[in-house]
């Protein structure tokens, strides 16, 4: 067994698209993570007063463009002109038609600074997504190019027994996988706390943040181990990588743009439940609210409020692990009963 | 004709029965084996011949655990497979029809990856890369190798655990002149070192010089087996070619014969004489009416033609004969 796992992971690691697939990975949140670097910028002081400065200066420039329109229609009355279409009434004499300073959020012209605390748990969503995808890829490819090329069917000579041929190389894979979201994690989550400290803010990571983080990653991996397995599965069952890729294009079109259009001419209520996405972001937000604006729902304060229909992170798990589940076992059962010809 | 061939305490190959019948929803059912018998004798070079569709591939696939049977009985060094294939498969290399290789990879990488799987000591791919003629190219990728030096990897894959038994399917498949002979020399020479060879191939001249003993399938089922020379024996139907000092007395001598007993076809230089039990009945009888035999020889028959005779496969003027149009044989 040994042996099998060895030359399992040698042959993962050996080939070109898992190599390109990694080197791709690798660049792509390299690249993500150095364009956060060089765009956010920490704001101290001098930002402060530079943008107070921006704020005064818009604000006077405002100021003055008012000063000239009121000018130029008190001007226009007095030649009789009908001023009703180009000025405002009274030519903008009225009290707070004139530009307010504190209309000038200096704010607005700070530069972007990124905020660790507040901001990092998007880049966890966008991490396990690109890893995701790294992993179906892989995972398709992996056994797909296996059985395409007979290189499967020569494994099989060797070792009879099939399934455990096909659990060594699932767990090899997930095996791998993980590896690389945790390493790529650990940096990832460096980069941008670099970024937070030396180029933004870290807010105050008390042991609660730091906890938060942790648990929406391995809910992020959770993601990257399923979506790597149901890539194993399907290119196991069709025998050929191109199996995995056409159903996720196929799932993709029917679930994120069929079904929409189906439901909504169809006026079917929470549309988006049927969804596939709505999940992955339930998983990611730990709740995701679907609202149905036609329904009126009338509060306290007398205001009108949508009905409302909440996915949770269960039910994500559930409805992925249910999927990733029947797609294993399919391709289980083919592999112990299909003729190998 | 159906051969009797006893198993003997040495099989290292028994199959008795072997049933499986493919089903589609499209085409139905078609049945590949039809109760398949075949026994291999340990050391020897046994040839496994079959038209296309006879059901050759469907056997080695059975046997080799990639195809489940409907029925039948299979033993391999003398433990019952499927069940106890994984305890044997460590004994036996096995290529199955054309190669097949993932084609990014060296064949060094493809022999290494598999010495892994099957734990043998990476030592071994070297030498099997040696033995095959493959060392020059052994770190050049699969995809830029010809057929022929496909073929030499896979069987250099079979060998790679330097096995008991080694099942080769239509191993000189895309070889050269030179190929074949090379590889009918290696055959003999993992023969001679106790190896025991079953190879299946359409190239029966080639069959005919190396192996000890054949089986012929036909329609999913054993037409012939035994020893090369007892399945020629068996159909050569003990004729003589009898030719005489005057071919213008060719007539008289087929009459003669004929009333002797004998069955004669007369053919312009000579007469093809069957159903006489020694040639020298022929020569004594014709001499008895001062007929004089010039040549008598018994007829010989090879592999190619006893394979067309079995198989119902030879070709036929103005026919196009398709693929599993065999026929039945009578026994």
């Amino acid at each position: 067994m040994k042996g099998l796992i060895k030359a399992e992971v040698r042959r993962l690691v050996k080939r070109r698209i898992t190599r390109l697939m990694a080197v791709l990975l690798v660049l792509g949140l390299g690249a993500i993570a150095v364009a956060f670097t060089v765009g956010s910028q920490k704001v101290g002081p001098a930002q402060v007063a530079a943008a107070e400065a921006e704020a005064q200066r818009q604000y006077e420039e405002s100021l003055r463009w008012h000063e000239q329109m009121v000018a130029d229609c008190e001007a226009a009355k007095a030649r009789g002109e009908d001023i009703t279409q180009r000025f405002p009434p009274d030519c903008g004499n009225e009290p707070g038609y004139a530009p307010q300073r504190e209309q000038f959020d200096a704010s607005w012209n700070l530069p972007y600074e990124f905020h660790f605390r507040e901001q990092f748990g998007v880049f966890i969503s966008i991490f396990a997504g690109i890893v995701a995808l790294f992993g179906f890829i892989v995972g398709a490819s992996y056994v797909g190019a296996e059985w395409h090329t007979g290189g499967m069917m020569n494994l099989l000579l060797w070792r009879p027994r099939r399934l455990s041929v096909l659990f060594t190389k699932l767990g090899v894979l997930l095996g791998g996988v993980l590896a690389v979201t945790v390493v790529l994690g650990a940096l990832w989550t460096a980069a941008f706390w670099f970024i937070g400290r030396y180029d933004g803010q870290t807010g105050k990571m008390t042991q609660g943040a730091w906890e938060s983080f942790a648990l929406s990653g391995a809910r992020g991996a959770g993601l990257v181990l399923a979506v790597t397995a149901v890539a194993f599965g399907l290119a196991s069952l069709g025998r050929h990588t191109a199996m995995a890729l056409g159903v996720a294009v196929g799932v993709g079109v029917v679930s994120e743009i069929g079904m929409r259009i189906a439901l909504g001419i169809a006026e079917i209520r929470f549309a988006d439940r049927w969804v596939l996405s709505t999940y992955a972001l339930a998983w990611f937000e730990k709740r995701w609210e679907l609202q149905d604006w036609r329904a009126c729902n009338i509060s306290f304060s007398g205001q009108c409020e949508p009905d409302m229909f909440v996915v949770t992170w269960q039910q994500s798990a559930l409805v992925f692990g249910v999927g990733t589940a029947a797609v294993l076992a399919a391709a289980i059962w083919l592999m112990r009963s299909r003729d190998i010809t | 004709m159906h051969t009797q061939y006893v198993v003997g305490v040495t099989a290292v190959l028994e199959i008795e029965g072997l049933r499986k019948t493919y089903r589609s929803r499209r085409k139905g059912a078609r049945r590949a084996l039809d109760g398949f018998d075949m026994v291999v004798e340990a050391g020897q070079v046994h040839g496994f011949l079959g038209p296309n569709g006879s059901g050759k591939t469907t056997t080695l696939r059975t046997l080799l655990g990639l195809i489940r049977p409907n029925g039948g009985r299979m033993a391999i060094l003398g433990e019952e497979v499927p069940a106890r294939l994984s305890s044997v498969a460590g004994r036996v290399g096995a290529i199955v029809e054309s190669p097949q290789f993932f084609p990014h990879f060296s064949a060094q990488d493809t022999l290494s990856l598999l010495a892994d799987a099957g734990e043998v000591p990476q030592a071994r791919v070297a030498e099997v890369l040696e033995l095959v003629g493959l060392r020059d190219r052994a770190k050049e990728r699969v995809k830029t190798y010809s057929l022929g030096m496909k073929q030499r990897l896979a069987v250099a894959s079979a060998l790679l655990k330097n096995p008991q038994l080694l099942i080769l399917d239509e191993p000189a498949n895309g070889l050269d002149p030179g190929g074949i002979r090379e590889m009918r020399d290696l055959m003999r020479q993992l023969s001679a070192s106790g190896m025991t060879v079953v190879l299946s191939s359409h190239i029966l001249g080639e069959v005919q010089q190396i192996c000890d003993s054949v089986t012929i399938i036909s329609l999913g089922r054993r037409v012939a087996s035994g020893p090369v020379a007892e399945v020629l024996a068996q159909h050569s139907g003990g004729g003589v070619v009898v030719r005489l000092e005057s071919a213008g007395d060719l007539s008289s001598a087929a009459q003669v014969l004929v009333a002797a007993g004998a069955r004669v076809d007369l053919k312009p230089d000579h007469l093809l004489v069957t159903g006489v039990d020694k040639p020298a009945w022929v020569t004594r009888t014709l001499a008895g009416r001062e007929l004089y035999v010039s040549e008598l020889a018994p007829v010989t028959v090879d592999l190619e033609s006893v394979f067309l005779e079995l198989t119902g496969t030879a070709p036929v003027a103005g026919q196009h004969r398709q693929v599993d149009q065999s026929v039945e044989v009578p026994a």
